[in-house]
């Protein structure tokens, strides 16, 4: 059995929740499933744009449709053996520890800062040894330099932590590309243990 | 007292303080955060009276938006 093998019949049973199904959630989530996580529990309330086009993991024959059904479709494609639960909601402190407790780790991808506040107080107080990977800093290109992943006990934040989504510094590609595949990346770490 | 800042160890020059006089006496201006002493959960509401010992763990996160 080549590593690549063993790497994916050991993520095979591991379940991964996304919290968000935009920039940081499409990205991360495709990525997880590449390396063969079995399966992936995925919840968002938005329907796909045409402005989500320059960072998020859908097509433009995708738009109108919901982020979770065009996620789902887009997995398939990749692998058709990820299980994939759907939750077309908005998530919140009451759905939160239902729809995620049987995860192994979760990811928060929501773009408001209040939202990553309230998943990250919900889960301490609700799941409080669940292990919660939060992407925070993102927005605009170029400063590879100070993008890392700091933890705080089992919060794993990946990003800059500095750079704020405002009209001057939108989110784009490249670097919510590199954030959501940092959180993948961290992930794989609580899943597999380290190299 | 010594404490544990976001994983690093400090030595604050202030004793009997709280989570609220943390945050002032570090200047931390975000909007936005996430406040745990010893891996417990502080709200925002009580973070004044919640109060941080010699040898806490102190963990102070900030949000910002983007995603």
């Amino acid at each position: 059995m080549t590593n690549d093998q063993h790497i994916r019949t050991r993520l095979r049973s591991k379940t991964v929740g996304i919290a968000g199904c935009g920039g940081l959630g499409s990205n991360c989530a495709v990525a997880l499933a590449r390396v063969g996580v079995g399966k992936l529990v995925i919840a968002d309330f938005d329907r796909v744009e045409e402005s989500n086009l320059n960072r998020q993991y859908f097509f433009s024959d995708q738009v109108g449709l919901p982020k979770v059904k065009a996620l789902k479709e887009n997995i398939g494609r990749i692998d058709p053996e990820i299980r994939i639960e759907m939750h077309e909601v908005m998530l919140s402190a009451v759905n939160i520890p239902v729809i995620f407790k049987d995860c192994d780790v979760i990811v928060e991808a929501f773009d408001k800062s209040e939202m990553k506040q309230m998943i990250i107080e919900t889960v301490a107080a609700t799941l409080p040894d669940k292990a919660l990977v939060c992407g925070v800093g993102l927005a605009g290109w170029g400063d590879n330099e100070i993008i890392r992943m700091r933890s705080f006990g089992n919060v794993y934040v990946c990003g800059d932590m500095t750079n704020e989504v405002s009209d001057g510094y939108p989110p784009l590609a490249p670097r919510v590309g590199i954030v959501a595949n940092m959180e993948a990346n961290q992930v794989m770490e609580i899943l597999l243990g380290k190299m | 007292m010594e404490i544990t800042l976001n994983n690093n160890k400090e030595v604050i020059q202030a004793d009997n303080i709280t989570v609220a006089d943390l945050i002032r006496l570090k200047n931390f201006t975000f909007k936005l955060l996430v406040t745990k002493v010893n891996g417990q959960l502080v709200k925002k509401d009580d973070r004044d009276k919640v109060f941080i010992h010699e040898g806490d763990d102190v963990v102070v996160m900030h949000l910002i938006s983007g995603g």
